[in-house]
């Protein structure tokens, strides 16, 4: 057994005991590919125990995989037809061995799954159909075996096949090609079926030779993760792999999210006939920079354009192997690229039925579930959405020391906070002020401050804010309230909708707000906020006089009171991303203060926050001019 | 980049992957053809060096050849070796068939040398076309206490992520050749100029495929004399690498009990 050169990774899949192995066993004695011996070993084994002969133990190599007749563990064995090598990965088809299928299934090019023409399209069927297209293997033949045990009904065939393809449609696969087999009895295999003369395409050898090489999809801009730092002599080097795009001697790098840059001085390599000047996707590299910048395991290296987006929030699509269960809460390691960095699960947004593909809006994600959910992590990461970066946009969760999850990224409704975060400049001094802030806070008789409101629409933020400000204006507090429509008609008048405008649109604000406060005012703003990151932001921009107050409204009473009627827009599809119904709200997590407006009127409302006020803000009493 | 590349692209990025998760690592050297392409790929990995001790768990019977090559290149590459040794075949489980007896040595030993030196990490050259236990491996695979394999629960490892944090107490065998084939071993040793030891070439009409200790090892018919011969003999022969090995024919899980006992 060899194999001459280039290797197509082939899964076979499918519900347990639909006869993956046997397929395999079978595929290797048509093709001669057995090594000598083998199949004298294989029947002295079935003889041992007294049973028929059994093709599966080809490559069921445990003894209790043997003795259960039941894969236990992903396997591999190589073969090759007169067109390519191929690496046949043998994935276990039973339901508590889902970890080990995955194990198999994603280190293939295509895949081969099998469905018992008399079971028919059982549980595994789909799920593993499913975590094909999660996995990124986008290359699907369907096999449909044992035809001999329903006399090679055509008909039978017709009816799973179409259903299958029902199914693999609203997954958006095209499986390559359908055919009837025998595995057990060799039909359609390598040779074409006497007893389907009904059927004219292709057998499972052909059907293999017609699965495409994956290469590397072209143009995909440079994400060069770093894996380490060397220094074992005088060089530094860093060194890592080349997921995607081109990298050459005498490039600027941007590193992320520490955004550094560093121009390559060279590429390094062992035992070369000489150095190379440039390296694609998928070498293992190492480079020095001209600059000794800080660089460590974790950074994204990227050309200064297309650079991978920044985030400490992002949704993604996900299956669970862990023996826990993913709650809203849970804390977990996630690997992304070579970063390991702590997340917590923000929310269990749905869970997907793998067998008819309908969600439910469960709290929990259950071993061998998939579900989508939204992550937050410890840190700023250099991502990708999976959509426009496969290697770059998937990540792994890591619980009780073992990897208990994948998933894909996904950013849709979150912004990308490079811009946010980088816009800093180094070399600004700030002036100081001659009068200082005590100077203020004597005169005015309080701190400054910012009271950022946040809440859904119709959460009573601005009636609040508005109400509020008479009321400190009227205790003699110097103060000021900023809305959407004073600053997005002019400081913000720029900026449209999209998420980054979004996101650059609240960064504004609370720099304002910021000013104003730093000026000696206290600054009330009523925006929907509706991400911890921007409200964080907010937050480092305020200082000490920032208070997060939380004007609470459960979603159903919002959209009573839909004072703007936007609600009703919303729901009918006419606003896209409305915050609570395609887009999410993510609640405080510990505010300074929260109101509850659907239990308070508006007067107790106003005079929860005027106490807040009081008790954090104020010098010496003020007196009532009311 | 053509099929070795890709393949050593792999191996180099495991290894780097281990070197920066784990603490203390030690490769096993065995002085095999497959050794010898996985300490050369250690040395791409890390740009000419080697930074952890290469181990040699000697069970005393080994080939003359494969003692002679050991001492010249330990002083030539300048490596940090280690020689671990092994007890005596009647400490051995008598449970087990001769040769895998035998063989069973070479596992004590290897615990004997993890024991004294606190290693968390060892690499090991095996590779999954070898044999059926192997073919499931992890690159990343933990080992408990007591040198066991679960072989019945792995954990997954995709999407070049691997498990790089464990319990107290347990070990890690790191596979950066589970990818190889037999063939690939021998295309890269020509294309790399990879030193070997004589015994892989043909001898009167005999040579070795795979090499081991001498009382159980056995050669091949063959007449191949060169790399590009035994290349061409692999690209037509349907006799497995391990046939010459004794201790993997004796009984049907003789191989799989000396893997989850710890063998490599």
């Amino acid at each position: 057994m060899s194999v001459a050169e280039e290797s197509l990774k082939v899964a076979i899949v499918g519900h347990v005991d639909h006869g993956k192995s046997t397929l395999v066993g079978r595929l290797f004695h048509d093709t001669g590919s057995l090594p000598e011996g083998k199949f004298e070993a294989i029947q002295a084994m079935c003889k041992r125990r007294g049973m028929p002969f059994e093709w599966a133990f080809l490559m069921d190599a445990l003894q209790a995989e043997r003795d259960q007749g039941v894969t236990i563990d992903t396997s591999q064995i190589w073969f090759r037809t007169a067109k390519r090598g191929y690496v046949i990965i043998d994935a276990p088809g039973h339901k508590e061995f889902l970890k080990n299928m995955v194990t198999g299934a994603a280190a293939s090019d295509a895949a081969l799954l099998l469905i018992d023409a008399e079971e028919g399209i059982k549980e595994q069927s789909r799920r593993h159909g499913y975590l094909l297209h999660l996995l990124g293997v986008r290359q699907v033949t369907v096999a449909v075996n044992k035809m001999d045990l329903v006399a090679y009904d055509r008909d039978r065939f017709a009816t799973i096949e179409r259903d299958y393809r029902v199914y693999l449609r609203e997954l958006g696969v095209t499986p390559t090609h359908f055919i009837p087999i025998s595995a057990r009895e060799g039909d359609n295999i390598a040779r074409p079926s006497e007893a389907m003369a009904w059927y004219q395409g292709p057998t499972v050898l052909q059907a293999l030779d017609d699965f495409q090489v994956i290469t590397q999809p072209d143009g995909l801009p440079l994400r060069f993760p770093v894996q380490d730092v060397y220094r074992f002599d005088e060089r530094r080097i860093i060194a890592g792999r080349i997921e995607t795009g081109i990298l050459q001697v005498g490039d600027q790098l941007l590193f992320s999210p520490a955004n550094r840059m560093g121009k390559v001085k060279s590429i390094e390599a062992w035992s070369v006939a000489a150095p190379p000047i440039q390296a694609c996707a998928g070498e293992s590299i190492g480079i020095t920079l001209e600059e000794q910048i800080f660089v460590e395991r974790g950074d994204v290296a990227s050309h200064e354009v297309n650079p991978p987006i920044e985030s400490d929030v992002f949704l993604a699509r996900l299956f669970w192997l862990g023996d826990r269960d993913l709650t809203m809460g849970s804390r977990y390691t996630m690997k992304l690229n070579t970063a390991e960095v702590g997340v917590v699960v923000q929310s269990v947004d749905r869970v997907i039925d793998t067998g008819d593909l309908s969600t439910k809006g469960e709290v929990k994600v259950a071993r061998n579930q998939v579900a989508e959910i939204t992550l937050r992590a410890d840190t700023m990461q250099a991502l990708d959405a999976f959509t426009s970066s496969p290697p770059t946009g998937r990540f792994v969760l890591v619980d009780n020391y073992n990897i208990a999850g994948g998933g894909i990224i996904s950013m849709e409704g979150y912004a990308d906070q490079r811009n946010l975060v980088a816009r800093q400049s180094s070399n600004i001094q700030r002036v100081e002020h001659d009068v200082t802030a005590e100077n203020r806070e004597s005169r005015n008789g309080h701190r400054g401050g910012v009271l950022w409101f946040t809440g859904l629409s119709g959460a009573g933020k601005s009636t609040v804010a508005v109400a509020v400000e008479r009321r400190l204006f009227n205790l003699g507090y110097q103060t000021y309230v900023l809305d959407g429509d004073n600053v997005r008609h002019g400081l913000n008048g720029d900026l449209g909708f999209s998420p980054e405008d979004r996101a650059e649109n609240i960064r504004r604000v609370g720099e304002v707000a910021a000013l104003i406060s730093r000026a000696g005012m206290l600054c009330i703003t009523a925006f929907i906020s509706p991400y911890r990151s921007d409200r964080d932001r907010a937050r480092l921009a305020g200082g000490d006089g920032f208070a997060e107050i939380f004007i609470k409204a459960d979603l159903a009473t919002c959209e009573r009171r839909d004072p703007k009627g936007l609600y009703k827009k919303a729901r009918a599809g006419d606003i896209p991303d409305f915050t609570g119904i395609s887009a999410p709200y993510e609640a405080p997590g510990a505010p300074d203060l929260v109101i509850d407006t659907a239990t308070l009127t508006v007067e107790e409302a106003v005079e929860r926050v005027v106490e807040y006020v009081q008790s954090r803000f104020a010098i010496y009493a003020k007196p009532v001019s009311e | 980049m053509n099929h070795l590349d890709v393949l050593e692209s792999e191996s180099i990025y495991i290894f780097r992957e281990a070197f920066s998760r784990i603490d203390k690592l030690a490769m096993l050297w065995s002085l095999g053809k497959d050794s010898n392409v996985m300490l050369w790929l250690a040395r791409k990995a890390f740009f000419g060096h080697l930074p952890f001790p290469a181990m040699h768990i000697d069970t005393g019977n080994k080939f003359p050849e494969m003692y002679a090559f050991r001492d010249r290149y330990v002083t030539e590459w300048g490596l940090n070796f280690l020689s671990g040794t092994c007890p005596p075949v009647a400490e051995m489980d008598e449970t087990l068939p001769p040769a895998a007896r035998s063989a069973a040595r070479k596992t004590a030993g290897l615990k004997t040398l993890l024991e004294t030196h606190g290693f968390e990490g060892i690499f090991a050259g095996i590779r999954r076309d070898e044999e059926g236990t192997r073919a499931k491996e992890r690159y990343f695979s933990p080992r408990g206490a007591r040198g066991t394999w679960e072989i019945k629960d792995q954990p997954p490892e995709f999407w070049g992520q691997f498990n790089t944090t464990f319990p107290p107490g347990t070990h890690l065998r790191i596979h950066p050749l589970l990818h190889w084939t037999e063939i690939d071993i021998w295309r890269y040793t020509l294309r790399e100029n990879i030193p070997t030891i004589p015994l892989y070439f043909a001898r009167d009409g005999k040579r070795y495929r795979s090499l081991g200790d001498a009382d159980i090892t056995f050669p091949i018919d063959s007449t191949a004399g060169t790399i590009p011969e035994i290349i061409a003999e692999l690209q037509t022969t349907r006799i497995s690498e391990r046939s010459g090995r004794a201790m993997d024919h004796e009984a049907e899980d003789a191989f799989e009990r000396l893997r989850t006992a710890g063998y490599m």
